[in-house]
């Protein structure tokens, strides 16, 4: 069995006296592209944001790329031990957001070329050249001197795809990326995630899309208070399903 | 009105504009750096850092610049001993110092307000999406909360110089011979209060003039992404902006 690039043990998280994450467990190896699913309040984008550390988690361990993320107490709570550590794996688990996050300040370009500049501290003209590839991979190449405000929310979001994409990730993790958009410019978001897939990039992936889990997924994980109830491939899940409560979830969805 | 006097009147305090400017000027500069340490200490989270800010800015923004310019200049003079002791009497012997001093602790104190605001507005997501792609702390300030923090302190800081321009005229109470200074002067040699005092407010008048259309100017450099596309989009995406 291949080493997993992102995998998380026994993950507990609390916000104040609410236990959002009671044990999970997971973990993605290359080529894979896991569907999180869940109702809302279920834990999943707070799994998702564990994972590149945007949210610490109380207990259990994450490891990225073959290394175990340092963690300590510190007097807020468990923070990370190495700073500079979590910095440099972040780079290799890149995030789309569910409400796209593009910085409103600089251009489609300058948003895709910025942390390969700037933190991985590549060349400018290298990564302006494959800055333009992405663009046109996700259908913006003509949007690349407009500002985010200037796009719709579709274009918004393939912009950030490819934002993410310019790190040259090992894994994507994305979080919820079609929930906020208007029903119409889902299409567009989901056809760039599913040629993602194809090309065998390995992706996490928090969503409501049931076409997307069942048709481009290769593992499907359903979250449920905070556990997982059920997980398998998508035949499995969706063909026959072991948990009741999935069961009820997916026909409650149509 | 007797537009010559009124012409020979603004020429005479035109020689009080270059020590004005340099108030002004210098006590926005030197303010604004302490403000922008002021702010940081403020959003920290240590509270020997929080408390220490929060307390500058109490005083300085609930009392009034008169009072804290006459406490340096006059206040501090009962202290000579000490302050020669120190080694810093040379500095607060001069009425200049003092009132640079006094203005730039006071516009320090509003404008840390103003860039505490700006960077505590920077939208939470962007400030993760940048560390998501593992910035660091530094690099999110410079990149990220920085520029956007800017844009937003901009028109609420051309208040503050405005402002700051205007209070330069309290320096005349302590003998500096600004704009107001030799007005006051002239007013006591002519009794002509209303001609020399309209001479006086139109040279503020035309410094604020040029202080807004330049921050004016830098805010519109700065903000394309708050001006139409580049190139026209169709209508149908407009609407989604």
């Amino acid at each position: 069995m291949p080493e997993p690039i992102v995998s998380a043990t026994g993950l507990r998280k609390r916000f104040g006296r609410l236990e959002v994450l009671k044990g999970v467990s997971l973990g993605a190896e290359p080529g894979d592209v896991i569907s999180i699913l869940g109702a809302s309040g279920s834990g999943k984008s707070t799994l998702l944001r564990c994972l590149n550390l945007l949210e610490v988690p109380d207990e259990g361990e994450i490891r990225v790329a073959g290394e175990s993320i340092a963690l300590r107490q510190g007097r807020h709570g468990r923070e990370p031990a190495d700073r500079r550590q979590v910095e440099r794996l972040r780079q290799r688990v890149a995030m789309v957001f569910q409400s796209f996050n593009l910085w409103s300040h600089m251009t489609v370009i300058e948003n895709v070329i910025e942390a390969p500049v700037h933190v991985q501290r590549r060349p400018r003209a290298e990564c302006l050249a494959e800055a333009e590839a992405l663009l046109a991979k996700v259908g913006i190449a003509d949007k690349r001197n407009h500002y985010p405000a200037h796009l719709s929310g579709g274009q918004q979001q393939r912009a950030a795809i490819a934002r993410a994409l310019a790190m040259r990730p090992d894994v994507m993790l994305f979080d919820e990326p079609t929930s906020a958009l208007d029903p119409e410019l889902v299409g567009e978001v989901l056809r760039v995630m599913r040629q993602l897939a194809e090309e065998g990039r390995t992706m996490l992936v928090v969503t409501h899309e049931m076409g997307f889990a069942r048709d481009v997924s290769s593992r499907v994980l359903f979250l449920e208070d905070g556990r997982i109830e059920a997980e398998g491939t998508p035949a499995a899940m969706f063909g026959n399903p072991a948990s009741e409560r999935f069961r009820r979830f997916v026909q409650g969805r149509g | 009105m007797d537009l010559a006097f009124m012409a020979e009147t603004w020429l005479a305090l035109l020689a009080g504009l270059p020590l004005t400017l340099r108030l002004a000027g210098w006590s926005v500069l030197c303010g604004g750096v302490l403000a922008l340490v002021l702010a940081l200490m403020s959003l920290s989270r240590h509270p020997a850092l929080v408390w220490p800010a929060r307390a500058f800015v109490f005083v300085f923004r609930g009392t009034p610049l008169l009072v804290q310019v006459f406490l340096i200049y006059y206040g501090l003079g009962q202290f000579r001993p000490t302050l020669q002791a120190w080694g810093v009497w040379w500095f607060f012997r001069e009425a200049y110092w003092c009132a640079l001093t006094a203005l730039s602790l006071n516009t320090a104190a509003y404008a840390a307000e103003i860039i505490r605001g700006a960077i505590l507005s920077v939208p939470y997501g962007q400030i993760e999406a940048g560390r998501a792609c593992g910035m660091g702390r530094l690099t999110l300030a410079r990149r990220i909360v920085g520029p956007i923090a800017l844009r937003q302190a901009l028109p609420a800081y051309s208040n503050e110089i405005v402002s700051m321009v205007k209070a330069t005229s309290l320096a005349s109470i302590i003998t500096l011979a600004e704009v107001t200074f030799i007005a006051q002067k002239l007013i006591a040699q002519t009794f002509r209060a209303v001609e020399i005092f309209i001479c006086a407010g139109s040279i503020y008048l035309l410094i604020n003039i040029a202080v807004t259309r330049a921050i004016l100017g830098l805010e519109y450099w700065l903000s394309p992404h708050l001006r139409a596309a580049p190139r026209e989009p169709p209508a149908s995406e407009a609407a989604h902006a």
